[in-house]
Formats: structure tokens, C-alpha cells, sequence
């Protein structure tokens, strides 16, 4: 069963639309890298999948369950999307990590306020923050970060930035982790050293939706490549055969822009 | 005027002021108290999405900021007794404290709401997204993400605002609030022995300068404090 089906979603800003009806599977443990020229509406399908963004239309299944059917405001209520969000992770493209924590606690942030409603937390407040804080260590440590966890954002580089807000993703094991253009604001050396720890996560089966402009990288790392444009699924399939072979006229066009 | 006359005059002047400055300090505090919350409330009423309470809160900072706090001190004291035939002040001093308090809560509030809205607007968008995607809830974003970092911005402007403050109290003397101007004043008039002295309400100077002076190094210390981050 796929863990994630997305079905026919649509979002409008206004009178334009972004978001022409989008579709697509995700099966568990793969790797879904997406690509298209800027303004094809990739970064707002990320956002509509976490619940950043409320689509017009279409719904969203994670693992068989509906999150979200825009027919249905049932599945829409405030209270209740705060939950649903926690099978997506997010990594943004210009990190977004809270300047006033270390690495260390950006990571642990988010779980201690979740075990805070917990019943029983109280009684044991101790071992749960222990818990939470050797898995953010291991995560850090996972991420090279092993020697930069008491740091503060100004005091690392942007490519440390952004492998802390990836461990802080996966602090909370979210069912699908999305990346919306994780390198975009990196120079090439400290793009290199994002990409491969993305790379080591989709070596160890890690669901991932990737959004980006680093042609090779999603190529490589992907199970499954969709082309965007103008709010469109323009192609899609296996990356081999939509980067060496695509069918669609546009796509070729897109990819040759790369190689001049 | 000569110094041997001042000095002379020193004790009871001085003692006379010290009253009349502790005065001014409450007026102070309590403002502060007062003001700081307020105007947070303020500032969410005029960020509010719900359009007529927004608005409300908009016009009544405009109106506060508009006027001069003197007449504001002036309407808010003899209004209800004047012209409502209802003096809910009470009579004395305490009565004086209480308009001028209510006067100055809500002027500063105004002004402190003006800085928390630029304060909470200008922490980046993404702070609450991230926020949100990690699952917390808004009140969560709000005091452990957001607050710091918009605290950070707005002590500079909070801090100019809270010296003026120290300044403006001497505006309840228009209602004659025993502050510390009054008390300078007083031996002008004649009070204890002493009048045509004028040297006393220049002498209130002092004291200004120095409490200025205090708190410039306490909110600097705090500015400081909330530099490990950027």
C-alpha cells in the first residue's frame, strides 16, 4: 500500500492558479525527487502536504487514511491538523532554525513540548527530557554535527544550519520528510555536505519528498522523478528514463537549460 | 543668591524633594506595570483579523497618541466630576494618583502597543511556519519562539519610550500630583520656611539625570544580555 496518496490537488492564490490538479503516490521507503522551473508550483505542493497551505481541491491519504478532502470540512478542523501535520516533515529552504537555541535544543524543542501533553509526564519529566535529548544527540551526531550541538545558529555555516533543521525533522519521525530546495541558499562546497547526508537517508529508506535545482542529485538519489510546470504534472516516472529519455517536449527543454 | 543660603536651605529642600521624587517613582512604576501588558493586549487587538476590533483599537491609538498627554491627565481627572457629577477620583492625593496613573497607563500603552506590533511583525514568517510544521501549537510559537526574539527587537524602542517616561511624570504636576516638580516648586511659593528659592525646581534636575542615568545602564545591561543571539 503507498504510504502517501495525493489526489487531484488544487490551490489558487486569488485568481491565479498555482496548483492545476496534482497526483501522485509515494510508497514507503522511496525517495520522490521533483523538479520544474521556478513558479511551477513545487514549493506550494510541499506546503499544501503540511497543511501550510489549505488546497481548493483534491484530497491527501497518508498509510490509507484520509488527512485531508476538501469536500469534507471534517477533515479540515483547526484542532486536528496540528496532529495530521506530524506525518509530514518539513526542511526549508532557508532553514528556519530558532536563533535564540543551540543546535541541541532546536532539535529537542518540538518533542518536549509533544511529551508535555502526554499523560504521566510529570512523574517522569526526568527520563523523558533524557530520552528526547540523547536521540537529538544521536540525530546531531548522524548529521556530523557531533562537536557543533551547544552552538547557536549565527555561530554555524549554512550548510550546518541546515543539516541541524533536517535532525530536527526527523526528531519528530515524521512518516514522509519533505525537503522544499534545501541547498538553494548554499554555496557549492557547503551544497555537497547537505546533499550527503540527505543521501545517507535515503540509504537508510527514509520517505522523502525532494524539491530541488540540483539536476544530478535528483536523478541519483530518487526512486521516482516528477517534472512540474505551470501547476502541472507534466511527466513523471523513473528518473533514468525521465532524465535521459523524457517524452514531453517541455521536459526536454527544462533539462537542456541545465546542460548549456 | 548665595551658596551659603542653599546650603542652609539644603536639608529640608532635599528631604522636601526626596518625597516628592518617591512620588514620581510610583507614578513610574506603576505606569510601567500597567502600560507594558496593556499595550501587548493592544497590539493583538489591532493585529486583529477580526476587522471592527482591529479597527477600534486603531482609532483609540490614534486618538491617545494624537493628543497631548497634559490634556488627556486633564480630561481623564475633572471630566467624571465636572461634568458627570460623579467624582470617582476621590478627593487628595491618592485621588490625583489614581487619574494620573489611569492617564499615563493608557497613553503609554498606546505608544508600547505601536512598538510591539513593528516588534512581532517584523520576527520572520518562517519562525512560525517551522513552528507549526513541528506541530507546536500558536501559543506555543508564541512563548517559546516568537517572544524572545521580538523582545530582542523592541528593547531599544522600549527603552527610549521608558526614558522619556521618567520625564514625562512631571506632567501630573498640571493636576497637582505631589511629585517631585511640585515639591521644587513649593518653595517658590513658600513652604516650610523657605519661599522666592527657585533654585530648588532647577536642583530637580538631579535627580532626573541620575535615574536616567541608572536605567540607561540596566536596559543597556539587558540589550546586552539578549546578544548571544542574532
Amino acid at each position: 500500500m503507498a504510504i502517501l496518496e495525493v489526489n487531484d490537488i488544487r490551490k489558487s492564490f486569488d485568481k491565479t492558479e498555482v496548483l492545476k490538479g496534482i497526483s501522485f503516490s509515494l510508497e514507503k521507503g522511496q525517495v520522490v525527487s521533483i523538479i520544474g522551473s521556478s513558479g511551477s508550483g513545487k514549493t506550494t505542493l510541499l506546503r499544501c502536504l503540511n497543511f501550510l497551505e489549505k488546497p481548493d481541491g483534491g484530497t491527501i491519504a497518508v498509510n490509507g487514511e484520509t488527512l485531508f478532502d476538501a469536500a469534507d470540512p471534517a477533515t479540515q478542523r483547526e484542532s486536528e491538523i496540528r496532529k495530521k501535520r506530524l506525518h509530514f516533515g518539513l526542511v526549508f529552504q532557508n532553514f528556519n532554525l530558532f536563533p535564540q537555541y543551540t543546535a541541541l535544543e532546536n532539535v529537542m524543542l518540538a518533542k518536549e513540548l509533544l511529551a508535555k501533553e502526554q499523560p504521566g509526564y510529570k512523574s517522569r519529566r526526568r527520563d523523558i527530557h533524557d530520552e528526547i535529548r540523547v536521540q537529538a544527540e544521536s540525530l546531531l551526531r548522524q548529521m556530523d554535527l557531533g562537536d557543533r550541538m551547544e552552538n547557536y545558529p549565527h555561530q554555524l555555516s549554512g550548510g550546518q544550519q541546515q543539516r541541524v533543521a533536517i535532525a530536527r525533522a526527523l526528531a519528530l519521525q515524521p512518516d514522509i520528510l519533505c525537503f522544499d530546495e534545501p541547498t538553494s541558499a548554499l554555496d557549492p562546497e557547503l551544497t555537497r555536505e547537505v546533499l550527503r547526508v540527505i543521501r545517507g537517508l535515503a540509504d537508510k529508506k527514509t520517505t522523502m519528498i525532494i524539491v530541488t535545482h540540483e539536476m544530478a542529485f535528483a536523478r541519483d538519489v530518487a526512486n521516482h522523478t516528477i517534472f512540474m510546470d505551470d501547476g502541472h504534472i507534466v511527466e513523471q516516472g523513473d528518473p533514468q528514463q525521465v532524465f535521459s529519455h523524457p517524452t514531453q517536449e517541455r521536459t526536454r527543454r527544462f533539462l537542456d537549460s541545465f546542460n548549456q | 543668591m548665595d551658596l551659603e543660603l542653599i546650603l542652609e536651605q539644603m536639608p529640608v529642600v532635599i528631604h522636601s524633594l526626596n518625597i516628592g521624587f518617591l512620588q514620581t517613582l510610583k507614578l513610574f512604576s506603576v505606569t510601567l506595570l500597567g502600560a507594558l501588558p496593556l499595550g501587548l493586549i493592544i497590539a493583538f487587538g489591532s493585529m486583529s483579523r477580526f476587522k471592527p476590533l482591529s479597527w477600534l483599537c486603531r482609532v483609540i491609538v490614534w486618538i491617545v497618541r494624537g493628543t497631548p498627554l497634559m490634556i488627556q491627565l486633564l480630561i481623564i481627572y475633572y471630566f467624571p466630576g465636572l461634568v458627570l457629577k460623579n467624582a470617582i477620583w476621590g478627593g487628595g492625593e491618592s485621588g490625583r494618583f489614581m487619574a494620573a496613573s489611569v492617564a499615563f497607563i493608557f497613553n503609554y500603552a498606546c505608544y508600547f502597543s505601536e512598538i510591539y506590533r513593528g516588534g512581532i511583525q517584523s520576527v520572520p514568517k518562517g519562525q512560525q511556519e517551522a513552528g507549526l510544521v513541528l506541530g507546536m501549537t500558536r501559543t506555543q510559537i508564541f512563548f517559546k519562539v516568537t517572544l524572545l526574539q521580538m523582545i530582542k527587537r523592541i528593547v531599544p524602542p522600549i527603552s527610549n519610550e521608558i526614558i522619556t517616561l521618567v520625564k514625562d511624570t512631571s506632567l501630573a504636576r498640571i493636576i497637582a500630583l505631589q511629585e517631585i516638580i511640585w515639591a521644587g516648586q513649593a518653595f517658590l511659593k513658600g513652604s516650610q520656611g523657605i519661599s522666592g528659592a527657585i533654585w530648588p525646581l532647577f536642583f530637580t534636575a538631579v535627580y532626573y539625570l541620575i535615574f536616567t542615568g541608572i536605567l540607561t545602564i540596566l536596559l543597556g545591561r539587558l540589550e546586552k544580555k539578549l546578544d548571544y543571539f542574532r
